[in-house]
């Protein structure tokens, strides 16, 4: 069988001899307060809005009037607000505090996207009313593509894709379309072992056979591992730059001009564009096709998991590909290509990724971002989140181990393994959960999967110094102690927050995944 | 530039710490000559005012549905009333800023809302088990036809006529380049479609709209019989959600799948997104589900509390192997749909739904007495397709330029060049009845 | 007369009568962590030495479970089905995942006998 230790257990045994002391009456703790499931709370027959009676009509349900009750609950507008509002805060977010999530880039998300997005001529339009009557719609679509193709260099792009692993999907369809277009049936994908997991996903989801290529120690590819991997049936690479360690791809260049001349194509996931706008156009470097992540690198919000936005540029080669709907300029004004039938010269589109037009709020977010920005903001926000990350190196280098070495710069995030706390007993999953009871996101532990208990730091451009030096006092205190072998605070924590650490084996092995009378529980 | 906090000493003093002169140093791996020069071709920092104003001047050149003199468009999406708290309560920091509940006992708002919404989402439709959401309602479908075919190992899917021509279009993308075969109906509207003989022992689904993008409402008790004795699955896709505060469950009439666009709860029109893919499916089916799955469990205090759970099927984990590629769902749609689903309860559902049918029914009842115009329905929900003379889409440009949003030419999704004298009318409880008599009568005199 | 050998897969194999039963070895359960799932092919299934033949889940992990030798699966372990931690109690000997009607006993002189499998979990660690 394969082998994979991240399955260790979750949860250890805590004794909690001061819980009984930490009891309340109520179970509440001041402004932490419980709040039953709302099935418990409610019933059928409360709304919390108000409507005008029907006066007696005619149905034409053709006879499927549903009649039995189907148990959604109701609640009136207060209890409704309160039960949300005690809900999110259980949640932590950016504007809370620092929350260093390798590779989600977890920025400032400005309130101004919130409201642009809201002005009633972007939210109160329908994407099949007359294209004639939302000229501007169509305006701020053509003006984000070329702020993204700009900032790329890159030819020509697909907007609608849904979210980041939806773009990948979209740019390896119009490579496949592109190898279909002349006949070509090279069927294998070269993908880094260091690779985030969408990517071999995307790949086998289209069709194409997975060619693991081995990275170096620090993540990267050299080409002498591609040409190692390298044949005739080679139909494209899929990398992610900087990678998912937060390094450079230091031989890009050359990797994409060993791709090219097999007839192979140069995808690049674009995650961690945050650390490289405005400073390097992927264009410049040979890539064919890039999805961004408008949630991270543009600050659409990341609204607890979604809703995403992972448009996709493309090469001139991959271009006449691009999926329905693209835009088209015809004399002064653009226009919306919605279908397969609507021949547009130079173009051959590979089919739809989505009904309508893609995340249109989100690309007013973004917008609204880069507009605020400017070039010049753009490419101080990168260098701000690369010092940001250096900083974060360079101070913790001493106390904690850097996976790459002390000598290794990195872009926008930085790499520790757990080597730092060998034989304390503590482990990344631990120490994580110290962070939390100091009041601080921890970073993505675990990932990428190339070092040993990976913890990938991502502070931002958003943090200030002050903020950082704060992080790193704690930080520094932490592993300290975990290397002083008091284990007892880390294997205990969180100790604050309003769960502690949760049986997720227990959840796996009989899932509960949705309220019912039968498993009704009090909180 | 307002949201960079450092100043120039604290860069100063940072790159002193890191040990470099100039933070190019930083970025040493790029290729030299790689490294630009000069600032992209792009306007420089704007203030907020300025921003401001010059996008509100392209949002102004846009009709407006609430500008507009009445408003008639739905077809996949659907303006109903957002109440006020809605739009409130997805704006506090805690659920806008936040991300995936990553870990659990600092996320334990979100992944509260989700066990709920997942609970919601099952009884809406009459299902097992429901997932936290995905992008929107299209995919939702194309990720149903591939969990059909893991789970009964066949490449075929059969997609009914009356599903959304869009819909149709992702599945057939998605199925093109994953290896499967599609059999697709030629559209019948407001007709029987005799899917049954189509299916054989090939067949891995069979995928139906309800009510079908013509607003035909069908019983599909026996197209799910049919299809199970052939052990294929019946998919059923649901593009307006409110329709199941008027009608039966598809989870009742038998179906495996259900995905539905969520957009009418909570949701705006937005110009076709963000929305929210809702997937529901039966029990015996969870480990094939694609997408996140919040579970209850209890924490070490034995504490009720929630996580996300049997994430080993997704890609982080499994990779090529993975259920689907899919990584993010449509979190902040899900609880924008979930708060609003709160405040109506199964009473205010009915209600709305009920109050929708009944504009319809008025509508359709005034067309269908203007000479030369025939409702081709003979059940629908709150939308319904009628049959103009001529072309449909010189219709609905005419009433445009009289800021007039008419519903939807059929051939606008088609593209082939049929269907042309078709239109799909939606109505909503956002339709006054002056607002439903003054499009009636505007029908009548372009027609005339 | 029933002998078990062992693959650098870890997973073990009893073979007796032409038919061997399969499971994953102790040692690769204690890697593991908790199981959750188990995720068995259904009996009449033809399969090849070195085919995934079984998937078992941790909360965080999946890992294939191959055939140590080819043949045709005869029977899968029912009782995982809704108790996945008996794996993790007994993976040597009540938690076994399938059993397989040998098509070709050749192929088990490429296997491990326990003293061997021992020696090279000892020289893996």
């Amino acid at each position: 069988m394969s082998m994979n230790r991240q399955g260790r257990k979750t949860n250890i045994d805590q004794s909690s001899s001061d819980q009984a002391d930490a009891m309340t009456v109520s179970g509440n703790k001041a402004l932490q307060i419980e709040e039953p499931i709302l099935f418990d709370l409610g019933d059928t027959q409360t709304t919390g809005v108000d409507f005008a009676d029907v006066a007696p009509f005619e149905s034409r349900l053709n006879g499927l009037e549903r009649i039995d009750e189907f148990g959604l609950v109701g609640l009136s507008e207060p209890e409704t607000m309160r039960h949300y509002v005690r809900l999110s805060q259980k949640n932590y977010s950016i504007d809370t505090g620092i929350y260093p999530l390798g590779s989600c880039t977890m920025k400032h998300n400005p309130r101004l996207n919130e409201k642009i997005a809201r002005l009633q001529g972007f939210m109160d339009i329908h994407p099949l009313q007359p294209q004639s009557s939302v000229p501007g719609a169509i305006d701020l679509m053509d003006e984000l593509a070329h702020w993204l193709m700009e900032l790329t260099g890159m030819k020509a792009i697909a907007l609608s894709p849904k979210a980041g692993a939806h773009g990948e999907l979209c740019g390896m369809m119009a490579i496949k379309a592109a190898h279909e277009a002349r006949g070509s049936t090279k069927n294998i994908v070269l993908v880094p072992d260091s690779a985030h997991g969408t990517n071999p996903a995307t790949a086998a989801l289209v069709g194409y056979k997975i060619r693991s290529v081995p990275a170096q120690e620090d993540g990267t590819v050299t080409v002498a591992s591609v040409k190692e991997a390298l044949d005739d049936d080679v139909a494209a690479i899929m990398l992610t730059n900087p990678n998912t360690g937060g390094v450079f791809e230091r031989e890009i260049v050359e990797i994409a001009k060993l791709i090219h001349e097999v007839g192979a194509y140069f995808y690049c996931d674009g995650a961690n564009f945050t650390a490289i706008a405005g400073k390097v156009k992927p264009g410049d470097l040979g890539v064919d096709a890039m999805h961004f992540n408008l949630h991270k690198t543009f600050s659409t919000p990341h609204g607890g998991g979604g809703p995403g936005s992972g448009p996709v540029v493309l090469s001139k080669r991959l271009a006449p590909f691009a999926p329905l709907p693209f835009l088209v300029k015809e004399g002064e004004s653009t226009r919306l290509v919605e279908n397969a039938n609507d021949r547009v010269d130079e173009t051959s589109p590979f089919g739809r990724m989505t009904a309508f037009h893609g995340q249109f709020g989100m690309y007013t977010r973004a917008l609204t971002y880069m507009m605020s920005h400017g070039a010049d903001g753009l490419k101080q926000a990168s260098e701000d989140a690369v010092l940001n990350a250096n900083y974060l190196r360079a101070s913790l280098s001493d106390y904690m181990s850097l996976a790459f070495g002390e000598d290794h710069i990195c872009m926008h995030e930085v790499l520790f393994d757990d080597a730092f706390l060998k034989g304390t007993g503590v482990t990344t999953r631990d120490f994580s959960k110290a962070m939390i009871d100091e009041g601080f996101h921890p970073m993505t532990v675990y990932f990428p999967l190339i070092v040993n208990g990976a913890m990938l730091v991502e502070p931002t451009e958003s943090e200030s110094k002050a903020s950082l030096d704060q992080f790193i006092e704690v930080m520094i205190v932490l592993a300290k102690r975990a290397k002083q072998g008091d284990a007892e605070p880390f294997l205990n924590a969180p100790r604050f927050t309003p769960r502690r650490r949760l049986d997720e084996t227990g959840a796996a092995r009989k899932p509960i995944l949705r309220w019912s009378p039968n498993n009704k529980t009090s909180t | 530039m307002r949201y960079l906090p450092l100043s120039p000493d604290d860069r100063r003093a940072m790159l002193a710490k890191v040990g470099v002169d100039h933070v190019d140093a930083l970025f040493a791996d790029v290729p030299n000559d790689k490294l630009l020069d000069k600032l992209p071709d792009l306007p420089l920092a704007a203030s907020e005012l300025e921003v401001e104003r010059q996008l509100s001047q392209m949002a102004a050149r846009n009709l407006s549905a609430g500008q507009s003199k009445g408003f008639f468009v739905g077809a996949g999406a659907y303006r109903h009333h957002t109440p006020a708290t809605v739009d409130h309560l997805i704006q506090r920091s805690e659920f806008l800023t936040s991300y995936t509940p990553y870990q659990p006992e600092i996320s334990q708002g979100t992944l509260h809302v989700l066990f709920e919404f997942q609970t919601q989402i099952c009884m809406l439709t009459g299902m097992d088990v429901a997932n936290a959401s995905m992008y929107d309602g299209s995919t939702a479908t194309a990720e149903a036809v591939l969990m059909a075919r893991r789970v009964t190992r066949r490449k075929k899917a059969i997609l009914s006529g009356g599903l959304h021509p869009q819909y149709r279009a992702v599945v057939e993308n998605m199925q093109r380049f994953s290896g499967g075969d599609l059999v697709q109906m030629t559209p019948a509207i407001a007709e029987a479609e005799d899917l049954i003989s189509q299916i054989d022992d090939q067949t891995a689904c069979v995928v139906v709209q309800y009510p079908d993008f013509f607003g035909q409402i069908s019983d599909y008790s026996e197209l799910a019989e049919a299809a199970h004795v052939k052990k294929a699955l019946l998919i059923i896709v649901v593009t307006e959600i409110v329709s199941l505060g008027a009608i039966k469950s598809p989870g009742s009439m038998g179906a495996d799948i259900v995905v539905a666009e969520g957009q009418s709860l909570g949701c705006g029109l937005d110009f076709g997104g963000p929305y929210v893919g809702l997937f529901a499916t039966r029990q015996k089916y969870i480990r094939q589900m694609p997408g996140r799955l919040c579970g209850k469990t209890v924490d070490v205090d034995g504490q009720q509390g929630f996580v996300l759970t049997l994430s080993t099927r997704e890609q982080h984990i499994r990779r090529e192997k993975a259920t689907s590629n899919i990584c993010t769902n449509s979190g902040l749609m899900a609880l924008a749909f979930s708060i609003h689903l709160t405040l109506l309860g199964e009473k205010g559902l009915r209600q709305l739904a009920m109050i929708n049918h009944a504009n319809a029914v008025q509508l359709a009842d005034e067309l269908g007495k203007i000479n030369g115009v025939d409702v081709l329905n003979d059940s629908f929900f709150n939308e319904f397709t009628i049959r103009v003379p001529g072309s449909a889409h010189d219709l609905v440009e005419a009433l445009a330029a009289k800021q007039l949003l008419a519903g939807v030419p059929v051939s606008r999704l088609h593209g082939d060049g049929t269907l042309e004298d078709l239109l799909v009318i939606a109505v909503t409880e956002m339709n006054s009845a002056e607002q439903i008599t003054d499009l009636a009568a505007a029908i009548e005199g372009e027609i005339s | 007369m029933s002998k078990t050998y062992y693959t650098k897969k870890h997973e073990w194999i009893m073979v007796e009568d032409g038919v061997g039963t399969i499971g994953i070895t102790d040692h690769a359960q204690e890697q593991l962590g908790d199981i959750v799932f188990v995720e068995l092919p259904d009996p009449g299934l033809d399969v090849e030495q070195g085919d995934e033949a079984c998937v078992v889940e941790s909360v965080k992990a999946a890992s294939e479970v191959y055939a140590p030798i080819s043949g045709e699966v005869v029977e899968a372990n029912e009782a995982l089905g809704d108790n996945a931690a008996l794996v993790n109690e007994s993976a040597e000997a009540d938690a076994w995942f399938i059993k397989i009607k040998l098509s070709n006993t050749d192929e088990l002189e490429e296997l491990m006998d326990k003293a061997g499998y021992e020696e090279f979990v000892e020289s893996e660690s």
